[in-house]
C-alpha cells in the first residue's frame, strides 16, 4: 500500500486520572489501510482511541497527532469528526429523548454543513439510510428508537457500524466493535468494513479476536502493551498472538 | 476544554431598560397606599373595600416558607406597589403610546402597533403596574368577546369582575394571593359568552421595568357555556442586582362544557452566576371546572425568576370536567424552582393529567411539588401524572414530592417517574458525531420536553425552544 499518510503519531503520552496510561505511542496510518491493534486488557487501546477523539477526561502530555497534515490536537471534538474522523465506542452511549433516526440526520447534516453541503430534510435523509440499513441487515423499527437506549450489547455495536456507514468518515477507529457479538453478526460488522474500505480511506481495528481477522484483511497488526506499541506484522502475528499470548511480546520491565 | 460543570454566565437577552418617566408611589405599604392605588385606578368603592378586607387579612398571615427553596428575608415596606410610565395614554388610541414603549415591546418580539401585529394573537400589554394597550380589541368585541385591562373591567363591567373574583383564588388564600388582592394593579380580563369560540390567541406580556417595585398583576378569565379560549401569557425583566417581587394571582372559571387552554412563558430576570438579583416568582394560579364537561389547560414554560414557587391547579367541579398541567421548569446558575400543580376531584368521572418536565443544570434546584386530591364524591375519578428529572452536570438537583389523597375506591391512579442525567460521556459521543454541545444538549433537552411544547400553540412552541436553548446556554462544556 502506498497511499497518503493519513495519521501520523508520534511519542505520544498521555494520562487520565493523573495516571500515565500511553507511554510514547508511534504510528503511521496511510490511506488504504487497514490497521489491528492488540494488546492486554488496560494496556491503553481504547485510551488511545479517546485521544484521538479529543475526550476531556484524557490528557496529552508529550508528543504528536496529525491528522491530513493538520494537527489534530488543535481541534475540538466535533471539529475532528467533521473532518472524517469517526470513533466507534467500546461502550456507546444511551441517550434518552432522541430517536435514533434523528441523530444520524443531525450527525449526517453537522459533516455536511461543515463541508458546505446543503443539509438533508427527513424525507431525503430516509431515502439514503434504506441502503445503509440492509448493509446491516436491520429493519427500520430501530430508527425510532432513543438513541441505544434499552439496545442489547451487540445492538449497540451494529448502531455503531450503521453511524460508520452512514457516515462514511475517512478515517474509522473501531473500538472491539468485534466483542459481544454473535457469530453471523461479527461476519456483518466486516462486511461492512469491508465494503466501506476505499482508496481514499483508513480504518483501526481495536480487537481480541482472530476471528473478525479472518474476514477483514489488515495490512499491519500491532500489539499495544503498557501503553507501548511494542511488536507490528502483518496478520500472521495475529494468529501468532492467538496460539502464543501476550507474554512473550512484552519489554522486558524497565528497571526503577 | 472546559469540562460539563463549567458554567459561563448566559447572557439574558431582555435585560435592557426602558428609560421613561415613571410615576411611581414611594415604597411602603398601608391603607393609605392601597387607598392611592385604588383611587389612581378610578376604581368603585366595593373594590377598595375588599383590597382593605385582603390587607387586613394579609397582616395576620405570615410568609410561607414549606417549600424547597432558599431566599434571605424580604422587607415589604422596601417595595415601591405602583408604578407607570406618566402621560398615561388612553386606551383607546394606539398612538397616543409612547413611542418608547412601543419600541421596548417591539425590542421583545411583542409589536403592538396596528401594522405590525402579530397575526391571529391578541396582545395586552402590561408595563410595570398597568396596562399600556390592548391590540385587536374591536375584531373581539364583534363576537361579544371582552378582552382588556382588568382595570378597565372593574370600572366597565363591574359585574362580572364583582361576581368572580376572589371566587377561585379567595383573597385570603395564602400569604401572597391576600397581598395581591390588597395591591394588585393590572393584568388582563377576559369574558367569552356563551358558545362563542375565541378566534384569536389572548396573550398578555408582562414587563417589569421600573426599579424597586413589586409586580402584583391580576388576570381574570371566564369562558361562558361551551365557549373556548386559549390564552397565553409572557414576561420579563431588566437585569437588577436586587430582588424584586412578583406575586401573581390568576383565576379562570370554565363553565359548562367550556374549555379553557392557558400557557406561560415565564421569563423573568434569573439573576446572575452568583445568584445576585432576579425575580422572586411568587404566583398562585387556579381554575375552576364549574360547569359539566369543562376543561382547564395549564402549560408552563418557565425558564426565568431566581425563585418561582407556583402550583396551578384545578378545581374540578363539574362532572365529566376534565384538569391538565403541562410544564416545563428549568432552573440553571443558582436558579431555584417549587412548582407542581394541585388536581382537586369533586365532579364524577372528572379526569386530571400531569406532566412535569423538570431541567437542572448549572447550581440549580428544581423541586416538582403537586397534590392530587379525590374526594368522596368523585366516583370513577382518573389520574395520570408522569414527573420526568433531567440534570445537567452534577452541582444541580431534582426533587419529587407527589401527594396523593384518595377518598374515594373507584379512584384509578397512575403515576410514572424518572430521572435521567445529561453526562460527559453524552456529550462527547454526540461531538463525536460533529455536533456542537449546544446542539446536543438542545436536541436531548427537547425531546425530553417534546410532550410539554407539543400543548403550547404553534406559535409560541419555537420561541419556547428557543428560549430554552437560551437559559441552558453555557451549561456545558
Ligand atoms: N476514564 C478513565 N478514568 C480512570 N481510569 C481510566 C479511564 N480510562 C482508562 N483508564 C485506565 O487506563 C488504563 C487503560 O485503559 P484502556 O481502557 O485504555 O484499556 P484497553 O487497552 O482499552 O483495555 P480493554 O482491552 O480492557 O478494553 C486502565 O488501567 C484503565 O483503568
Ligand atoms: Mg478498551
Amino acid at each position: 500500500m502506498t497511499g497518503n499518510v493519513l495519521l501520523q503519531i508520534e511519542n505520544l503520552h498521555a494520562t487520565v486520572e493523573g495516571r500515565e496510561v500511553l507511554r510514547g505511542v508511534d504510528l503511521v496510518v496511510r490511506t488504504g489501510e487497514v490497521h489491528a491493534i492488540m494488546g492486554p486488557n488496560g494496556s491503553g487501546k481504547s485510551t488511545l482511541a479517546q485521544v484521538l477523539g479529543g475526550h476531556p477526561a484524557y490528557t496529552v502530555t508529550a508528543g504528536s497527532i496529525r491528522y491530513e497534515g493538520k494537527d489534530l490536537l488543535a481541534l475540538k471534538p466535533e471539529e475532528r469528526a467533521r473532518e472524517g474522523l469517526f470513533l466507534a465506542f467500546q461502550y456507546p452511549v444511551a441517550i434518552r429523548g432522541i430517536t435514533n433516526a434523528y441523530f444520524l440526520r443531525s450527525a449526517v447534516n453537522a459533516i455536511r454543513k461543515h463541508r458546505g453541503e446543503e443539509e438533508l430534510g427527513p424525507v431525503e435523509f430516509m431515502d439514503a439510510l434504506e441502503e445503509k440499513l440492509k448493509l446491516i441487515g436491520w429493519d427500520d423499527s430501530y430508527l425510532n428508537r432513543p438513541v441505544n437506549d434499552g439496545f442489547s450489547g451487540g445492538e449497540k455495536k451494529r448502531n455503531e457500524i450503521l453511524q460508520l456507514a452512514v457516515l462514511e468518515p475517512k478515517l474509522a477507529i473501531l473500538d472491539e466493535t468485534d466483542s459481544g457479538l454473535d457469530i453471523d453478526a461479527v461476519k456483518t460488522v466486516a462486511q461492512t468494513v469491508e465494503k466501506l474500505r476505499r482508496p481514499d480511506n483508513a480504518t483501526v481495528l481495536v480487537t481480541h479476536y482472530y476471528r473478525i481477522l479472518t474476514h477483514i484483511q489488515p495490512d499491519i497488526v500491532h500489539v499495544l502493551s503498557a501503553g507501548r506499541i511494542v511488536k507490528s506484522g502483518g496478520k500472521e502475528l495475529a494468529l501468532e498472538l492467538e496460539e502464543r499470548g501476550y507474554d512473550w511480546t512484552r519489554e522486558p520491565a524497565p528497571v526503577a | 476544554m472546559t469540562s460539563i460543570e463549567a458554567q459561563v454566565l448566559q447572557p439574558y437577552k431582555y435585560g435592557f431598560v426602558t428609560d421613561i418617566e415613571a410615576d411611581v408611589v414611594p415604597p411602603g405599604l398601608s391603607e393609605d397606599v392601597i387607598r392611592l392605588i385604588s383611587a389612581k385606578k378610578g376604581e368603585p368603592a366595593w373594590m377598595l373595600e375588599w383590597r382593605l378586607k385582603a390587607y387586613r387579612n394579609w397582616l395576620k398571615m405570615a410568609e410561607p416558607h414549606w417549600s424547597n427553596v432558599t431566599y434571605g428575608p424580604i422587607d415589604y415596606q422596601a417595595i415601591s406597589y405602583y408604578a407607570a410610565p406618566k402621560q398615561r395614554p388612553a386606551l383607546e388610541s394606539l398612538e397616543q403610546v409612547d413611542p418608547k414603549l412601543l419600541e421596548t415591546f417591539a425590542k421583545l418580539g411583542i409589536p403592538i402597533e396596528e401594522r405590525k401585529r402579530l397575526a391571529g394573537v391578541a396582545v395586552d400589554a402590561v408595563f410595570d403596574s398597568v396596562s399600556v394597550a390592548t391590540t385587536f380589541r374591536e375584531t373581539l368585541a364583534k363576537q361579544g368577546i371582552i378582552f382588556c385591562a382588568i382595570s378597565e373591567a372593574i370600572r366597565e363591567h363591574p359585574e362580572l369582575v364583582q361576581q368572580y373574583l376572589g371566587s377561585v383564588v379567595p383573597y385570603n388564600d395564602n400569604f401572597f394571593a391576600a397581598l395581591n388582592s390588597a395591591v394588585f394593579t393590572d393584568g388582563s380580563f377576559a369574558y367569552i359568552p356563551k358558545g362563542v369560540r375565541c378566534p384569536l390567541e389572548l396573550s398578555t406580556y408582562f414587563r417589569i421595568n421600573a426599579s424597586s417595585t413589586g409586580q402584583f398583576e391580576r388576570t381574570l378569565i371566564i369562558a361562558d357555556a361551551g365557549s373556548y379560549v386559549s390564552y397565553l401569557e409572557g414576561c420579563s425583566a431588566p437585569v437588577r442586582d436586587e430582588n424584586q417581587l412578583h406575586a401573581a394571582v390568576v383565576e379562570l372559571v370554565a363553565l359548562d362544557a367550556a374549555t379553557i387552554k392557558y400557557s406561560t412563558i415565564q421569563n423573568w430576570y434569573p439573576g446572575d452566576e452568583a445568584g445576585r438579583g432576579g425575580i422572586y416568582n411568587f404566583v398562585t394560579k387556579r381554575g375552576a371546572c364549574r360547569g359539566q364537561n369543562s376543561k382547564i389547560s395549564w402549560t408552563q414554560v418557565e425558564t426565568g425568576s431566581a425563585i418561582t414557587w407556583k402550583y396551578p391547579g384545578c378545581i374540578l367541579q363539574g362532572d365529566n370536567s376534565i384538569g391538565e398541567f403541562y410544564s416545563v421548569a428549568v432552573t440553571n446558575q443558582r436558579q431555584q424552582a417549587d412548582t407542581g400543580t394541585k388536581m382537586i376531584h369533586m365532579g364524577k368521572n372528572t379526569r386530571s393529567t400531569i406532566v412535569s418536565k423538570g431541567i437542572s443544570a448549572g447550581h440549580g434546584q428544581n423541586t416538582y411539588r403537586g397534590l392530587v386530591k379525590i374526594l368522596k364524591g368523585a366516583e370513577h375519578a382518573r389520574n395520570y401524572s408522569q414527573c420526568d428529572s433531567m440534570l445537567i452536570g452534577d452541582q444541580c438537583g431534582a426533587h419529587t414530592f407527589p401527594y396523593i389523597d384518595v377518598r374515594n375506591s373507584t379512584a384509578i391512579m397512575e403515576h410514572e417517574a424518572s430521572t435521567s442525567k445529561i453526562g460527559e460521556d453524552q456529550i462527547f459521543y454526540a461531538k463525536q458525531r460533529g455536533l456542537s454541545a449546544e446542539d446536543a444538549v438542545s436536541m436531548i433537552v427537547n425531546g425530553f420536553c417534546k410532550e410539554v411544547f407539543k400543548e403550547l400553540p404553534m406559535e409560541f412552541a419555537v420561541e419556547a425552544q428557543r428560549l430554552l436553548g437560551i437559559s441552558l446556554e453555557g451549561s456545558v462544556g
